[in-house]
């Protein structure tokens, strides 16, 4: 399972890598005239170049070729009548990956998102997403953007193969709809009207609009929710083969599984602020967070007969276990079992687990809640 | 331009296979005309000519079915379209706005020529209700101006409406009283004053009172009736600046 997850981490790494060199060569043409209007790309436009020289200079202080970053925010603020919903949030997206956003519902998660997807205006801070600014960036900026939204149905009266027909029809350079379609596994749902779908299928459809495009960045907004769970899994399939074929995800979800299975890298954003960003792995500092021992003793045996290192790191659970925190698990299994064999007791209860990343997101989550 | 085909093409087809507007739009006027036109019989005065009770229908349900397919089915698709998220869905892709917009009230004015035709067809061949090209002609210019005046209408309104249940209850309100007071089944002339004045408030009298003076006229000039176009112009415009002033293409749960 780990070492899985991180021959993952490391395909990972390698397609950013691949695509960021592919980008660096292809994409600095195509890629510039989207950002045209966007103010840092006046130094793009020859006119006058004696005026602005020194202003240009400053703007261009980045070094110059393909961003890397797909998505950038620093500073973010968002803020609705009293409410400030975000605070002064960054986070950075790289090319090729996928990227989970988690958080409670109202910790300004859906607000963060619209204002990527370009539906609502930062208050303060600069958000550049592909080089624009969202709520500025020119129609050709939303060629290179797909979405899937939270909550969207289908379009009324048309079958499946006409909604992606027709939302082909809204892009200069569309995939192919037949190719899409079996790219989400409907193309034997094509003729059905789009109305008739189960929710998984209409889910899966949702993403193949926002595929037809052929998008570089794709923003998911909770695409599995209320799954079945081999709907889920067949979601997690069609997910994980956009890596494949070198798109970037933006993914929010509730689910820690699918953020564990999917994600390169995770955010935890609550109550406006973020308070953790890592791999599955890392976040929160789980991977040094100590291990859990625990073991039931024997009936009128205590506590304090314990070695006295390993007393000092135990307490009870309440439910008549012992539960250890343990930095150093091998270490202590050894006095612990020294311990128990001395006394001639078998521990066949014992156990040792770390903790998980749902344990990691409630503790963050938590705590924040209750300091705001 | 071939965006905007792209779209019409496919608002076309959902608005012909809406089971609600396909009845409301195709099958209603129908029925209202074989009803009105099998119960009432005798004379009426239109612009100061004498014509029979069938003759004053055809134009008045006309009036009423551009209206029921336009505005009526707009708001109700538009809450629909919006409060499911399918406009917010449009609006993250590379399509204008203008052509979104632009591709519905297309649409109207297909559904409405199709209308149009088969309730002037019936009305011929059934009824001997017949109109002079000139007089075709200037429905023509009526119905067109009106599908459009009564799309602006549907947006305005739309925009108005937090869920689509409220839509059809608010379509009813807002259309029902009109039909007796704008001359589209009772004749104006049987009004009060004060009714009277109080439907030619409204665009639905407008649309109506045009229709009305060109099925009883047969050059164009005489057909034509400038004064209600501009009222109708004027409902128009007004209700276009509203729209783009009050118009959201988000669920009203994700406007904070």
């Amino acid at each position: 399972m780990t070492g899985d997850a991180t021959a993952r981490s490391v395909t990972g790494m390698l397609t950013n890598s691949l695509d960021a060199a592919v980008a660096q060569r292809g994409a600095a043409s195509p890629a510039q005239p989207h950002t045209a209007s966007a103010p840092p790309s006046d130094t793009a436009s020859p006119p006058q170049p004696k005026a602005s020289s020194a202003q240009s200079d400053a703007a261009s202080s980045p070094p110059p070729g393909p961003d890397p970053l797909v998505i950038s925010i620093h500073a973010l603020r968002k803020r609705y009548g009293d409410r400030e919903a975000v605070r002064g949030i960054d986070l950075e997206v790289r090319r090729g990956e996928i990227f989970a956003f988690l958080g409670p519902n109202g910790a300004g998660k859906t607000t963060t998102v619209e204002i990527l997807e370009g539906f609502r205006h930062a208050d303060a801070g600069a958000v550049r997403v592909l080089g624009a600014e969202p709520w500025r960036a020119p129609s050709a900026w939303r060629e290179r953007i797909g979405i899937v939204l939270q909550e969207s149905e289908a379009e009324p009266g048309l079958t499946v193969r006409e909604c992606l027909q027709l939302y082909a029809g809204y892009y200069r350079a569309p995939r192919g709809v037949e190719e899409t379609l079996a790219l989400v596994a409907l193309h034997e749902q094509a003729d059905e009207r789009a109305t008739a779908l189960s929710g998984g299928q209409r889910r899966r459809l949702d993403v193949a609009l926002a595929l037809v495009g052929d998008p570089e960045l794709i923003f998911l907004d909770e695409p599995t929710t209320g799954f079945d769970p081999s709907a889920r899994q067949a979601a997690w399939a069609v997910i994980a083969g956009l890596r494949e074929i070198g798109k970037t995800v933006f993914l929010t979800t509730h689910y820690m599984e699918e953020a564990e299975r999917l994600a390169d890298r995770i955010a935890i954003i609550a109550a406006g602020e973020i308070v953790a960003q890592g791999t599955p792995q890392t976040l929160g500092d789980r991977q040094l967070a100590g291990a859990h021992i625990s073991f039931a003793l024997p009936q009128g045996t205590a506590t304090p007969e314990l070695p006295p290192a390993l007393a000092a790191a135990a307490r009870p659970d309440g439910a008549g276990r012992i539960v250890l925190t343990s930095s150093s698990v091998a270490a202590d299994l050894h006095a612990l079992s020294e311990w128990a064999l001395a006394r001639g007791l078998d521990l066949n209860d014992l156990e040792v687990a770390r903790p998980t990343l749902e344990d990691t997101y409630l503790k963050l989550t938590t705590t924040d809640q209750q300091r705001s | 331009m071939r965006l905007l085909a792209h779209q019409t093409r496919y608002d076309v087809l959902t608005s012909l296979r809406n089971p609600r507007a396909r009845f409301f739009t195709f099958f209603f006027p129908v029925v209202l005309l074989v009803i009105f036109a099998g119960v009432f019989h005798g004379t009426t005065t239109v612009d100061g000519a004498h014509v029979a009770l069938a003759r004053f229908f055809v134009p008045g349900i006309l009036a009423m079915s551009i209206v029921v397919a336009t505005y009526g089915n707009l708001v109700v698709s538009i809450a629909t379209l919006r409060e499911t998220g399918v406009l917010k869905r449009r609006r993250a892709t590379p399509v204008p706005p203008a052509v979104l917009v632009a591709g519905q009230a297309l649409s109207a004015l297909a559904v409405t020529a199709i209308m149009a035709t088969i309730l002037l067809a019936i009305a011929r061949l059934a009824y001997g209700v017949g109109m002079a090209p000139g007089a075709i002609a200037a429905i023509a210019c009526t119905a067109i101006l009106g599908t459009l005046v009564f799309a602006c209408l549907g947006y305005a309104v739309s925009g108005l409406i937090g869920s689509p249940d409220a839509a059809q209850p608010i379509v009813q309100a807002s259309t029902m009283p009109l039909w007796f007071i704008s001359g589209v089944f009772i004749p104006t002339t049987n009004l009060s004053g004060t009714l009277r004045s109080i439907g030619s408030l409204f665009p639905v009298e407008h649309l109506a009172d045009g229709l009305h003076l060109a099925s009883v006229n047969s050059s164009f000039a005489s057909a034509i009736s400038p004064s209600d176009l501009l009222v109708l112009a004027a409902w128009g415009i007004a209700a276009a600046a509203f729209a783009a002033w009050r118009f959201s293409w988000l669920p009203s749960s994700a406007r904070a």
